[in-house]
């Protein structure tokens, strides 16, 4: 039997630790991310990467950005060959709805990931630190695979 | 409404009849079918191998002709990674066919980099490079265009082209014509319906 001020100690404590958990777990806890891989392109060409994610929040999280120690620089693109033209953009983010999913695939939304150092090849593993609005981050496995993978 | 049933015969009967005299004239293709709005294939570039070649050098093979550049991370890669399915699915009929990838790019793409870049693809694959104004004239003969984006500030730019694959037969004609979202499925049939008809003799 705990002492009323130490129960009253061990309530406090849970609750700040409550309110911790909170902070610490942002909208980077709330996403899932499955089947990362990377198009390894030959010499230092920059890659695509992509994977997909489900969210399972009650609000939208959004995918501003990735860092990596590998790559020199990552950005996010959308790529599209709409009106029979291929062409790409930088974008500000990617959207995952609540309770829902989104991904970054070819030919559409992807990471463009540049300056590999040291280079990249088919069969290495590449962690990726993708960032959300909220100022959280997750850190994602990525298969490297060849150029010609579907 | 209801036809009178001799209508409905004579009907079905003329439908057969158009297109029985359609599948003698074309082969049923399933992509666009290009045969006759196009000039026939015409080019001088440089192969990725150093070498000086024209269409010319590529009479005798089914050919499947697509623009982009290297640093081209997604569209060009996904369309050249279909493409390459496409020809596995064939098997060793897809050795009667090449993939020519015209760089847009003869700044940045040399014989040496799209060597590297084709090859990550697909062995049948040719990269072709050429100053601007021989890029320029075979873009303007297949009524494809490109632009350049404006520079980023590192010397980076990224370059917006026409993402159609065009299907040219074993004499240098345009048959047919496949957009980057065509299914491997329509690809696969209409390439080995160009390769089984054969060269002129």
């Amino acid at each position: 039997m705990m002492s009323r001020p130490s129960l009253l100690a061990a309530v406090v404590a849970a609750g700040w630790l409550l309110i911790a958990g909170t902070a610490v777990a942002g909208d980077a806890d709330a996403v899932t991310a499955s089947n990362a891989w990377i198009r390894v392109l030959p010499g230092d060409l920059p890659a695509g990467a992509f994977v997909n994610f489900t969210n399972a929040s009650d609000h939208a999280v959004a995918l501003t950005g990735a860092s990596s120690t590998r790559y020199g620089q990552a950005m996010l693109h959308r790529s599209s060959t709409e009106g029979g033209m291929g062409r790409m953009e930088t974008v500000d983010k990617l959207e995952i709805p609540a309770h829902g999913s989104a991904r970054l695939s070819p030919g559409a939304y992807h990471l463009m990931l540049m300056h590999a150092k040291p280079a990249v090849v088919p069969g290495d593993t590449v962690v990726l630190t993708l960032g959300f609005s909220d100022g959280s981050h997750k850190d994602v496995t990525f298969q490297a695979r060849p150029a010609n993978a579907l | 409404m209801k036809l009178p049933r001799a209508w409905v015969l004579a009907l079905g009967f003329t439908l057969a009849l158009l297109a029985g005299c359609h599948r003698d004239a074309q082969p049923a293709w399933r992509l666009t079918d290009v045969s006759g709005h196009l000039p026939d294939l015409a080019f001088k570039l440089t192969d990725d191998n150093g070498k000086s070649v024209t269409a010319a050098d590529y009479r005798g093979k089914v050919l499947l002709v697509y623009f982009g550049y290297t640093h081209c991370p997604d569209v060009c890669p996904l369309t050249l990674a279909q493409l390459h399915v496409v020809m596995q699915r064939l098997g060793g009929k897809a050795d009667d066919a090449r993939i020519l990838f015209v760089s847009v790019d003869p700044a940045r793409d040399t014989p040496q980099t799209m060597h590297a870049y084709v090859n990550a693809f697909d062995k049948r694959a040719v990269g072709l490079v050429g100053p601007d104004k021989d890029i320029e004239a075979l873009a303007k003969l297949l009524r494809s265009a490109y632009t350049r984006e404006p520079d980023k500030g590192d010397g980076a730019y990224d370059v917006s082209h026409s993402s159609a694959i065009y299907l040219f037969d074993r004499d240098g004609k345009a048959r047919v014509l496949a957009t980057p979202s065509a299914s491997q499925d329509d690809m696969v049939h209409d390439l080995s319906l160009l390769i089984d008809l054969g060269a002129k003799a």
